[in-house]
Order: C-alpha cells, then sequence, then structure tokens
C-alpha cells in the first residue's frame, strides 16, 4: 500500500465496528428500546378489544383457581396463623402479589427466549445495538406490572392492608426482579439462536421455580417441613426472596422478610446472584451480537 | 475525502456441515466436534467513495454484491476496515423490517428511530412519507394489507426521509411500477445534486450506466474492476456471457489509449452508446417529444475503408422499432486507419412510446463484414417518459379534430 493511501486512511478516523450488543448514541439506544416495547404492547392491548381486560384476567383468573383450591379444599392460610398479626394474614393478597411478579418473570424471559429471532427482519437488515430486542420485551413486560401492580394495591386497601412505611422499598424489589429478568432475558435470547430446544426447557425450569417460590405455599408451611439449612438453600432463589420480602414490606409485616430468614448476609448472597446472572447474560449476549444476523 | 472506503474487506461465513440445533444434541455428542466448511464470501476489498458520489456495486447473483452492502451498513461484522463518515440509510433486501400488525404511521416512526432520528423528527416526517409513497388512502391499514410493491414504496420513502448522507439501497428499482420508479430516480437525481452520497447494488446494467458515476464490479467475492459504469458494465457482460478472460484477472484499461484491439480479437469495438439532446446533453431518460440523438463511439483496430455502421433499436418485446444505417446517407464515408475513433450519430424525433430501450450497433465496411466485438448488445438502455402511454409501438405525432357532421337526416334520400 502507497504512502498516500496509508495516509487517506489514517485521515479518515476510526472505521466502523459492525454490528454489536450496545452501540454508541445512548438517547437512540432509549428510544428505540422504548418505541419497540411500546409497539409490541398496543399490539397486544389494541390488537382485540378486550385487550387489557386478558391482560389483567389471566393472572386474576389463575389467582382465583389457586385462591379456592388451596384455602377452601387445602385449607391453606386459614388457620391460626391466618389471624390479624399472623404471617399468613392476607394470604389471598399474598398469593396475589407474588402471581403479579411471577407473571412478569414469565412474560420478561418467556418473551425474550425467541425474541431476536422473532425479529429477523430487523436484525437482518438494519444495523442498531442488538440489545435493544432483549430490553424492549423486558420493557413491555415492566408497563404490565405496572398496571397489574395498580390493581393489586386497590385489591390489598380494600381488604384491610394499611399503607406502610416499607411500600417505600417496592421500587428496590421491584429493581431486583428486573435486574434478574433481563440477565435471564439476555441469556435466553442468545442461547435460543443456537439451539431451539431453549423455549421448551425454559418452560419447564420457569414451572420449577413458580413452585419453588413463596406463591401458593406460604413460608411459614415452608418453614415447618424443611430445615433451617433447606430453607435458606430454598431462599438463595432470587425470587423466593424477592416474592417475600415483597410480601414482608408491602402486604403483611408479620410475615417474614428475608432478612430475618437469610440475615443480611445471605440477602447480599442473593443480590449477587442476581447481579451474577446479569454479569453472565450480558457476557453472553454481547459475544452472540456480533454475528446473531448471520447465524438466524 | 471519502465518504465511505473499505480496505482489505473479507467475510467468511461459516457453515457447520451438520446443524446442531438443540442443546439436547450437544448434551448427548458433547465431544462431537462441529465440522464448519468456510466460505468466502467477500475477498480482501478496497474502495474508496466520494462524497457526493453515486457509486455503484455490480456482480452476478451470489457474488458478494448484498454481503459487502451489509457490511458497509454493520449488519455484518468482517475482517479489514470499512469507514462511513456521515449518518447512514439503509434500504436492504426490499423492506426495513416493518412489523406486519402494525399500521404504517407506527412502522414508519420506527424505522425513522433505527435510523437514528429522534421520535419526535421520525413523527415529523410521517406525512411527507405517506405522501411521497403515495399511500395517503391506505394509512390507517396494516402492513400485513399492504402489497409487496406497497411495502417497497413506503421502506423506499422512509429511507431517503431521514436525512442520510450515505444512502445504502440494494436491489429496490427492481420492484414498484414504471412511474414509481421514475419518482426514485428524480430522487436520485436530486440526492446526486445535494451532494449525497449512494451507494447502490444493482445487476441492472441500465440502470448502472444512468445514474452511477462510478462502479465496483464483484465475481465470487472477488473484486473484478472499479471504474466507470460502462466499463463496468462490459465486464459484466464478459462474465455473463462467457467472457474469455477469468474472474479477477486484469482489468482492461478503461479507453483511455491503447487499441484495445487485443481483447476479443475483433476488427472493431463500439466504446460507448449514449444519448444526448440538441444540446448536447447525454440523457438517461428522455421525454416523449424532442428531438434526440444516439451516438456510437467506436475504435477500428485494422485500416478500413467506407465503415457504415446500423442501429437496431429494441422495445421492452425485443421487437426492432427503429433501424437506421449511415450507409444510406454516407456511403462513401472515408477510409480510417487502426486504432482510430469515430462517433456514428443517428438524430431522429422521439417518438418512441415510453418504455426502456436497448439499441444494438452493428458495424460493417465497404467490401467485408468487419469481426465486431459488440459489446453494447444488451448493456446500454434508454428511458421514455411520457405523461400517458396509449399502448402503441411509437406515438407518432397526430393531430385529432372533431366536428360535428351534417345531419344524416337531412341527407336522408326520400324513397
Amino acid at each position: 500500500m502507497s504512502v498516500a493511501e496509508t495516509q487517506l486512511y489514517e485521515s479518515l478516523g476510526r472505521p466502523i465496528k459492525g454490528p454489536e450488543a450496545l452501540t454508541g448514541d445512548w438517547s437512540r439506544f432509549w428510544h428505540l428500546t422504548f418505541n419497540l416495547a411500546r409497539t409490541e404492547w398496543k399490539l397486544r392491548f389494541f390488537g382485540s378489544v378486550l385487550g387489557y381486560f386478558w391482560q389483567l384476567v389471566r393472572p386474576l383468573l389463575l389467582f382465583s383457581v389457586l385462591y379456592v383450591f388451596f384455602t377452601v379444599i387445602g385449607h391453606v392460610g386459614q388457620g391460626a396463623d391466618a389471624k390479624p398479626g399472623q404471617p399468613n394474614h392476607f394470604y389471598g393478597m399474598q398469593m396475589l402479589a407474588s402471581i403479579v411478579l411471577f407473571t412478569f418473570f414469565a412474560e420478561a424471559t418467556g418473551g425474550a427466549v425467541s425474541s431476536v429471532l422473532d425479529r429477523e427482519a430487523l436484525v437482518r437488515k438494519i444495523q442498531f445495538p442488538r440489545m435493544v430486542i432483549p430490553l424492549s420485551i423486558v420493557l413491555g413486560a415492566l408497563f404490565n406490572l405496572g398496571l397489574n401492580l395498580i390493581v393489586v394495591l386497590v385489591f390489598a386497601l380494600a381488604s384491610g392492608v394499611r399503607p406502610m412505611l416499607s411500600w417505600l422499598e417496592i421500587p428496590l424489589i421491584l429493581a431486583l426482579l428486573a435486574v434478574f429478568a433481563t440477565g435471564l432475558a439476555m441469556l435466553l435470547a442468545s442461547l435460543y439462536v443456537s439451539f431451539r430446544d431453549v423455549a421448551p426447557i425454559w418452560e419447564v425450569i420457569s414451572q420449577i421455580l413458580f413452585y419453588c417460590s413463596p406463591v401458593i405455599v406460604p413460608l411459614t408451611l415452608v418453614q415447618q417441613r424443611l430445615s433451617s439449612t433447606l430453607v435458606k438453600v430454598y431462599m438463595l432463589n432470587p425470587l423466593a426472596t424477592i416474592f417475600q420480602q415483597f410480601r414482608h414490606a408491602v402486604i403483611n409485616h408479620a410475615a417474614p422478610g428475608a432478612s430475618a430468614i437469610l440475615g443480611y448476609g445471605g440477602v447480599l448472597v442473593v443480590v449477587a446472584i442476581v447481579f451474577g446472572v446479569f454479569a453472565l447474560g450480558f457476557v453472553v449476549f454481547n459475544r452472540t451480537a456480533p454475528s446473531v444476523a448471520e447465524n438466524l | 475525502m471519502p465518504a465511505v472506503a473499505a480496505r482489505g474487506v473479507s467475510k467468511t461465513f461459516r457453515l457447520p456441515e451438520q446443524q446442531v440445533h438443540t442443546l439436547k444434541e450437544r448434551a448427548l455428542h458433547p465431544r462431537r466436534r462441529i465440522r464448519y466448511q468456510t466460505f468466502g464470501a467477500l475477498n480482501d476489498i478496497s474502495f474508496a467513495v466520494e462524497h457526493g458520489e453515486f457509486f455503484g456495486i455490480a456482480g452476478r447473483n451470489g457474488s458478494g454484491k448484498s454481503t459487502l452492502l451489509k457490511c458497509i451498513a454493520g449488519i455484518y461484522k468482517c475482517d479489514g476496515d470499512i469507514w462511513c463518515r456521515g449518518r447512514l440509510s439503509t434500504l436492504i433486501e426490499l423492506g426495513v423490517g416493518f412489523n406486519m400488525e402494525l399500521a404504517a404511521r407506527d412502522n414508519v416512526v420506527l424505522n425513522g428511530i433505527m435510523m437514528g432520528l429522534s421520535p419526535k423528527e421520525a413523527r415529523k416526517r410521517y406525512d411527507s412519507v405517506i405522501e411521497f409513497a403515495e399511500l395517503e388512502e391506505f394509512r390507517e391499514l396494516k402492513l400485513k394489507n399492504y402489497s409487496s410493491g406497497m411495502q417497497v414504496r413506503l421502506a423506499f420513502s422512509v429511507a431517503i426521509q431521514v436525512d442520510a448522507d450515505i444512502l445504502l439501497i440494494d436491489e429496490v428499482l427492481a420492484v414498484g411500477d414504471a412511474a414509481f420508479q421514475q419518482k426514485c430516480f428524480d430522487v436520485f437525481h436530486t440526492m446526486r445534486a445535494q451532494g449525497k452520497t449512494i451507494v447502490f447494488v444493482t445487476h441492472d446494467m441500465g440502470t448502472l450506466q444512468r445514474f452511477c458515476h462510478r462502479a465496483l464490479l464483484l465475481e465470487r467475492g472477488s473484486l473484478v474492476h472499479i471504474g466507470q459504469p460502462a466499463e463496468v458494465a462490459d465486464r459484466y457482460l464478459e462474465l455473463n456471457f462467457g467472457g474469455p478472460q477469468e474472474p479477477g484477472g486484469e482489468a482492461p484499461d478503461g479507453g483511455g489509449g491503447g487499441d484495445g484491439g487485443g481483447e476479443g480479437g475483433g476488427d472493431a469495438r463500439v466504446l460507448e452508446v449514449w444519448v444526448e439532446d440538441d444540446e448536447g446533453r447525454r440523457l438517461p431518460a428522455i421525454p416523449q417529444g424532442r428531438r434526440i440523438t444516439l451516438r456510437a463511439r467506436v475504435r477500428f483496430s485494422v485500416d478500413v475503408e467506407d465503415p457504415e455502421a446500423a442501429v437496431h433499436i429494441h422495445n421492452e418485446d425485443l421487437k426492432a422499432v427503429l433501424i437506421a444505417s449511415s450507409w444510406v446517407q454516407h456511403p462513401r464515408s472515408g477510409r480510417f486507419g487502426a486504432g482510430e475513433d469515430v462517433v456514428f450519430s443517428f438524430t431522429f424525433q422521439n417518438v418512441l412510446a415510453p418504455g426502456r430501450y436497448s439499441p444494438v450497433i452493428v458495424l460493417g465496411a465497404h467490401d467485408a463484414a468487419l469481426r465486431v466485438v459488440d459489446r453494447f448488445a444488451r448493456g446500454f438502455t434508454f428511458l421514455v417518459t411520457a405523461t400517458s402511454a396509449m399502448g402503441g409501438v411509437v406515438d407518432l405525432p397526430t393531430d385529432v379534430s372533431i366536428e360535428r357532421a351534417e345531419s344524416p337526416v337531412a341527407h336522408e334520400v326520400e324513397p
């Protein structure tokens, strides 16, 4: 190559980098994520007239069925520990809150699995930060969570739950849940590009997580049946800690909080797990992103 | 200062010999190595596109044109360096990636943001996008109910309305009706005038020669030639119709010297064909009704006496609608030496019906037919435009009058 040519190329500055998970301009990144989430959301709500209604009915229906079965037939949350001031007071509300949180988690992670592949048309035709895709899925699920939580709070107030100072913890708890879901969303979305059986596998794991978290079975029952070490192991599932803390801080103070079971160190471990999953998802997605357009 | 530059760009795809698409297979055969076949789609490509240039990328199917465009657009990661100075707008594989379930508005806004507009700007552009695409009546329709032509129109409108400095276009002009194509060409002209850079993938040599300032030709991922569109079109036809040279061979000299007789071994060669108006301006698209001149520059590689040239202008149905020969008016054209260039001109009133025409130049000499390397058999085409098409092969000037005839009743012969 001639000197003139070398000089020419040097004068051009930095070459483009090609596709990446995160590129350049943050405001574009945000606008893109937001608008993708918004349009998806709009599609779901306006696609059918009763869109929003169904969105709300799904968790409520699940709740009603579980509630009837477990209280009327199974007598869970009916005994002496369901009296005011006892851990299982407002058992129904606690369950509803957990269901709504889990619905968010399932929607965000389950939706993210095939997200990159579903947007093949975009990925193959336009350069944009690939991370936008899983993030927009999580964001869309967050919109729903916001709406559903309003309903939960209205129900809670109507059934006698009094506002508490600890409601200030809500954003923190939700943020932790969102970080966990985002990490998994990034991980699953990139794995799915090469391994298509990630979808059914994740469905099963997601179900397992549902039953291994205090949704239906209150923690007091778990504590009765398992040794305290096993309870701690159970609580290492970030969903368990998050749901339980939500119950404690928002619905019923008498329900044991995460720190009461795990201790502060244990809570830190859970937080570390959440951020560890996030970091793993981030790294994997970053590595997959540059070649995703050609591997679809 | 170039707007787009590439240095040593290569792209290799790894194609696994067996697709391992599930974790299960991976888990069952953890040690099985996946063998890959590598496929070199691009091989050490370097070029630079200047600001305000209209640059064509030509090549046959599978030659790597689209891959190169995708590398420039930042969709594929490649080896080597690419520089893009300015904001890009891309129109790749007919469509910007629309969501079929959404109405035009959401898609336009979303795509505007993808290409770097702020949501506010994107919403502001919406009306002009729809207007350009001529889709005002269909703005509430979901994209899935659009015809493919409508989708392409919308995609094209978005791509040109985002105020990008560099526009990357892949084979869009194949779709869309003639009117819209014409509109696109007008836009290209405007953009050229505004100093925007356009990189344009095509295998239509007519379009290439009409619009591009320069072009490059790819064959099996290698750069064959870079230079004037006419030369590229030449080489392209050679590749397509079994030229003697191997791809990647030495590029031919661009007509600026040398005798050129070494190639193909013909006695004469048509270097260039173009159409111009009375002011001498070269026209890619000619409005019907004007007087136009078709010129062919020919180079002889042997001494010839009284050469003649004939032009056959074929329409899209491959019917010759006009055949003219220099022999009728100039039987004694004179003596020309080897290496000499001659321009044959044919001036006529353009009454051709709107459409695309391909002229074929046939050369002969006083006593014998010349061996001719006629490379303009299908390389050069021109377009005739008109406000209306009546459907005839030509539109001869016709005066029409309507008069009231005397009433037949008055003429009735009494029985």
